[in-house]
């Protein structure tokens, strides 16, 4: 990490090159179970982004206080009270939704990804910066969660936030819907994500040659 | 205050540093639950108990007003005064007139995929289950997920027969679920094909819970008759 | 309160319900050490063990905090008595067989952020199932695990020696199997009810 990056480049970074899930393959355990449809999906995504950014900012601005022998067990603490916050929250705006998301909203308290931050960003870097950081990557992982949710609903339920797209004649996918059309979406993702890297890669590489050849 | 310690400490730090941590981290942490339960506990105990509601008066259709009671096996039904936490409720419905309507009983039961959670209403005069309202279910979208959405399916709840024998000991004649287009009598539950485990698990579900209240509701009847 | 037979409940933790495979929990390890078969059996077996004690942990935090009135305390002391547990089962290893202990390596602390545990804690606190109930939907819900993490490290293991397409390779390729193996559990749907 240069000590050179700007605040917004910390924010951009958790947007597509270091996008939690896609690239970082970190906190899948929800991501799969609720994003059978767009609302869901996004709901978790963005709650999910909220614990970040505030234990994020918690743990950023206790870094001097808190022993590193304890950090793990108070980290937990923080991130477990944020979960439990949003948890209520829901509950309150939405019970339609709670009963959608169900017990998935507490388990974002064993998200490897909050905790990762956490451990490798926030207890080392500013304020200012851990929430950048914290923006970043929630709103990325929102963002991938939101791509797998519209998919499954897209082409499970031929619908998009409920509103139908299609014809009553299309046929629902009715596995995308299922557990194993997470899978399935995710793997494409990915697919598309690693073509898009090789991709680049070899661009790279060809224009390092071109350059060799031209410089030799 | 503690950073220049930190700073220029290599030994590590006294159990009273994080002592002091836990303890400070753990009571900020407290205090910030406590307050938002604090502030939402009204406004989700509102959001379900209109829930509820909404669920009873589709049940029992001419319903507008509702009160709870609980059971108790050796008095019989009484009126519910807290908040009903562990006791076995039933819910009765009045119209705008204040005649009883019917009960509204809740019920689950194992689905094709997990735990089917219900309501459904209960008319005196009818001896019968006049409507159902699923309250939770995880059957299969597009295919199990028809026990919610299936007119003809629905049908079979507008009169669904557990009329009591004779010493009003248990139902005249249990609930059983047939194969679509085979229903003849009224305490018949017409399936749906191509969902035929969820519909038969509701068949079942309500069967349990007719033979379990139907009985102790009818012992008991004169408990819903006067309304406070 | 729910009155599942023990055999519908263990049925529906283990295969229809499978933890991994239909509720997604668990993915970290399942895709991190499921290319050994060995390690993955042995995985599966120390997972089960720290659910059937999660579970019964669990089961008396909700008793407790039902009776001192403090619901939203829950969260916290599972995490905590997960955590507890996972140390305590650690160095039980340890003392007991060092050899195990070694081969496990960095994957027995990691059982502490294994979402099937704390959603199993959550799963059975919301279904209210009593004492007898909790331990048998323990067992089943380990056993899916197990099979699921075996199964897996199986498939993996020859897929080694496969030739994919490159874009594939590595995590891509772990889920699409994974998916596979999900629809074909999607078999066991109607067992046991």
């Amino acid at each position: 990490m240069a000590p050179s990056k700007s605040s917004t480049d910390e924010f951009i970074k958790g947007l597509w090159n270091e996008n939690p899930v896609f690239v970082q393959v970190l906190g899948m355990c929800p991501v799969l179970a609720v994003s059978n449809t767009a609302m869901n999906a996004l709901a978790m995504g963005l709650a999910t982004a909220f614990v970040l950014i505030m234990s994020n900012i918690v743990v950023s601005s206790l870094r001097s206080f808190i022993p590193k022998q304890v950090r793990i067990a108070t980290y937990i603490l923080i991130i477990a009270t944020f979960v439990t916050v949003v948890d209520y929250v829901i509950q309150a705006v939405s019970l339609d939704l709670y009963k959608a998301l169900g017990a998935f909203i507490s388990l974002i308290v064993v998200n490897c990804l909050i905790l990762g931050r956490a451990e490798a960003f926030a207890s080392k870097n500013t304020v200012a910066r851990s929430t950048m950081d914290g923006l970043g990557m929630g709103i990325g992982f929102a963002f991938a969660l939101f791509c797998l949710g519209a998919v499954r609903e897209i082409l499970g339920n031929g619908s998009l936030f409920g509103a139908p797209l299609f014809h009553d004649s299309f046929q629902n996918w009715v596995v995308m819907i299922l557990p194993s059309g997470g899978f399935f979406t995710l793997a494409g993702w990915l697919l598309l994500f690693n073509w898009l890297k090789q991709r680049k890669a070899k661009k790279e590489a060809t224009a390092t040659l071109g350059l060799r050849k031209e410089v030799a | 205050m503690s950073h220049s310690e930190l700073a220029s400490a290599p030994a590590p730090p006294s159990i009273w540093h994080m002592y002091r941590a836990m303890v400070g981290v753990g009571v900020f942490c407290g205090l910030l639950i406590v307050s938002v339960f604090q502030v939402t506990l009204p406004v989700i105990e509102r959001n379900k108990a209109e829930a509820l509601q909404e669920a009873i008066f589709h049940v029992l259709p001419n319903a507008s007003t509702s009160t709870s009671y609980y059971l108790d096996e050796a008095d019989g039904f009484k009126l519910l005064e807290g908040d009903g936490v562990g006791e076995q409720l039933v819910y009765a419905g009045y119209d705008d007139a204040q005649q009883l309507v019917g009960l509204a009983v809740e019920a689950q039961g194992m689905g094709y995929q997990d735990v089917i959670a219900l309501i459904y209403g209960y008319s005196f005069t009818e001896q019968a289950i006049i409507g159902i309202q699923v309250l939770e279910s995880k059957e299969t979208p597009g295919l199990g997920d028809k026990i919610e959405t299936d007119a003809d399916f629905l049908e079979n709840f507008k009169r669904l027969d557990v009329s009591v024998r004779g010493d009003g000991s248990a139902l005249a004649n249990s609930v059983v679920p047939v194969k679509h287009g085979e229903k003849t009598k009224a305490w018949e539950v017409d399936g749906i094909t191509g969902a035929t485990i969820s519909s038969v698990a509701i068949a079942n579900l309500l069967d349990r819970s007719a033979q379990y209240w139907v009985p102790r509701i009818r012992r008991n009847l004169s408990d819903f008759q006067g309304e406070e | 309160m729910v009155d599942d037979s023990l055999w519908t409940i263990f049925i529906n933790a283990s295969l229809v319900n499978n933890f991994v495979l239909a509720y997604f929990l668990g993915i970290c390890p399942f895709l991190g050490v499921s290319s050994k078969l060995e390690t993955a059996s042995r995985m599966g077996g120390a997972v089960t063990f720290v659910m059937l004690v999660s579970s019964i942990c669990a089961f008396g935090i909700q008793a407790l905090l039902v009776a001192i009135d403090a619901p939203y305390l829950k969260l916290i002391a599972f995490i905590a008595v997960i955590a507890s547990t996972v140390q305590l089962v650690e160095m039980f290893i340890k003392k007991v067989s060092p050899a195990l202990f070694r081969s496990l390596g960095i994957f027995l602390p990691l059982i502490t952020t294994n979402c099937a545990i704390l959603g199993l804690a959550l799963f059975q606190t919301n279904k209210g199932y009593n004492f007898v109930q909790c331990i048998v939907y323990a067992l089943g819900a380990g056993a899916g695990f197990t099979l699921a993490l075996v199964l897996m490290a199986g498939l993996r293991e020859k897929l080694e020696l496969a030739e994919v397409p490159d874009v594939t390779k590595g995590t891509a390729m772990a889920l699409m199997i994974a998916g596979l193996l999900s629809v074909t559990f999607m078999g066991f749907g109607g067992l046991g009810g």
